[in-house]
């Protein structure tokens, strides 16, 4: 499905620090209707502040954040939750509860948010998102005893089994090999086209951002440095631009 | 100049006057410092108060999370009942071996369970195995929980529309508060259980007959108190091991200063309470 120019999210002149350490200073974009939004930058640069700002882990100092209409940081708490519920979030580490097996980790956000679910509706659910990330032998497993990148795809399970509208993904494919990272690009142009889901993804993977990216955003100095298509990005005359898409050359020994 | 040549190698010897500004500097930067943890003492005051606010209006709204509560009781109380039988028992035979040559200096032996079944179940008992749930317990939730922190998993059920204090602290403190009066009790009875075999090593001592006589003296003005106070031992620990998880910084690092401050604040706590539980019981 291709993306519309409706906004989903609007994020206007945020601006947040830590101690006397200004991380975004009047960061301004959109996340339009059904658009997988690329956001590049260096470590450090602010992208995961960014997307935690979205969802409220984080309260910007300024600045506003409409998601689907709704001013973020207007919300009280039954409103957040509420709000929270349309919105999938992959953390960098995959964040699954560890003290849970990968079935009561998928069981644990669906029998919070959809409560009228009947325990074989919750267990047909589990099922098909396990099946759709290629992990359907892992219910009874335990965190540790899987793969990095079996434990990425199992917390994308859980992201996608309470059927997001918006789906944030923090750095998907950090510490992964370059089949594995593969892999999980190809599986968010998957979600994307089974879910209808509009996309934020952070990255500082070049390839997961070819694989992914309808348009990107690259942060430098908590503001954006530069917005367009990838073929922008990749034809781009500019420093950082080039440093991130031009060939690495390769360091003799 | 002929005099500056005889005064200058003098001079150099003199030590130097401390330079004015430098001193001003060093002292300002002092007082910074100094205002620094001050300020971070408060900040760490106002961090405490507001958790402890939030986990109590967490625990008295609705939906209550019964099957961690029931897990982490069972957590709690069941894994530490190994390390806490040993104690009790080492305590009553300990207490009675040492207590023994006094009495029978007096030629008071026969109060020998009275006096030890007393402190046991006053003190000894309720102290001593609060300060090894401290250890055991405490340091447990702080590392359990700085570690979901550090991985990000709180931050994880916090945008799956989960309150973590309402799941993870809640059944956390109400699990200690209401495991670690049974423990003391538990411990109780194998402290009694201990200065029996300890009475037993110099003579021949009846089971019944020690009971009888070591029950005999214990009101229910020492019981109350006692048992009251370890509902407070309990909350404290079970509260500061998840504040400390809670509130653990970014890094593996993090998780280890979490535990070991679980650790040092909650057994401060527990003498704390100890000492005012000691006054109120001495009031009344």
């Amino acid at each position: 499905m291709e993306p519309s120019s409706q906004p989903v999210i609007v994020v206007r002149d945020l601006k947040i620090g830590f101690g006397k350490l200004p991380v975004l200073k009047g960061l301004t974009l959109n996340l339009n209707t059904k658009e997988n939004l690329v956001v590049l930058g260096k470590s450090g640069s602010g992208k995961s502040v960014l997307i935690k700002c979205i969802v409220r882990l984080l309260r910007s100092d300024s600045g506003t954040i409409d998601v689907m209409g709704e001013r973020i940081g207007e919300l009280n708490a039954s409103d957040l939750a509420a709000m929270r519920m349309k919105i999938g979030f992959l953390f960098q580490s995959g964040a699954l509860y560890d003290s849970m097996t990968i079935k009561e980790n998928l069981a644990f956000p669906l029998k919070r948010i959809k409560r009228n679910l009947s325990s074989k509706q919750i267990d047909e659910k589990i099922n098909e998102a396990l099946e759709n990330v290629g992990l359907s032998d892992t219910l009874d497993k335990m965190p540790s005893q899987l793969s990095g990148g079996m434990r990425k795809r199992a917390s994308l399970a859980r992201t996608i089994v309470v059927d997001p509208q918006i789906m944030l993904y923090d750095e998907p494919t950090t510490g992964l090999d370059p089949v594995t990272s593969d892999e999980i690009s190809a599986l968010i142009n998957q979600i994307q086209e089974k879910y209808n889901t509009s996309s934020i993804i952070i990255t500082h993977d070049i390839e997961c951002a070819r694989a992914t990216a309808d348009r990107m955003i690259m942060l430098k100095d908590g503001k954006v440095y530069m917005e367009g298509s990838l073929e922008d990005f990749e034809t781009s005359s500019d420093e950082l631009m080039q440093s991130f898409f031009k060939p690495k050359i390769k360091h003799q020994r | 100049m002929k005099h500056m040549k005889v005064i200058g190698p003098v001079l150099k010897r003199i030590p130097r006057l401390p330079n004015v500004k430098q001193q001003a500097i060093k002292l300002s930067e002092n007082a910074i410092r100094k205002t620094e943890k001050v300020n971070q003492f408060f900040l760490e005051v106002g961090a405490f108060t507001l958790f402890f606010w939030l986990t109590f209006k967490a625990t008295f709204s609705r939906d209550f999370e019964f099957r961690e509560f029931l897990r982490q009781c069972y957590l709690v109380g069941n894994k530490t009942l190994p390390l806490i039988t040993i104690t009790g028992l080492v305590i009553g035979l300990v207490l009675t071996i040492q207590s023994r040559p006094i009495l029978a200096e007096f030629g008071a032996l026969s109060m020998l369970p009275n006096m030890v079944t007393l402190s046991i179940v006053k003190e000894m008992g309720p102290v001593v195995t609060a300060l090894i749930c401290a250890g055991k317990i405490g340091s447990g939730m702080g590392a359990e929980l700085g570690s979901m922190k550090v991985t990000e998993q709180i931050d994880a059920m916090e945008v799956s529309s989960t309150n973590p204090i309402r799941f993870l602290v809640v059944p956390r403190v109400l699990a200690a508060t209401f495991m670690i009066p049974i423990l003391v009790l538990y411990a109780d009875a194998f402290g009694i259980m201990g200065s029996w075999l300890g009475a037993n090593i110099k003579g021949d001592v009846n089971f019944v007959l020690f009971t009888t006589q070591a029950f005999s003296s214990l009101g229910f003005s020492d019981l109350f108190p006692a048992i009251i106070k370890t509902f407070f031992f309990g909350a404290a620990i079970g509260f500061v091991g998840c504040f400390k998880g809670f509130t653990a910084g970014r890094g593996t690092r993090s998780v280890g200063i979490a535990a070991n401050e679980s650790v040092v604040m909650a057994s401060m706590f527990v003498i704390l309470i100890d000492l005012v539980a000691a006054q109120i019981t001495d009031m009344l």
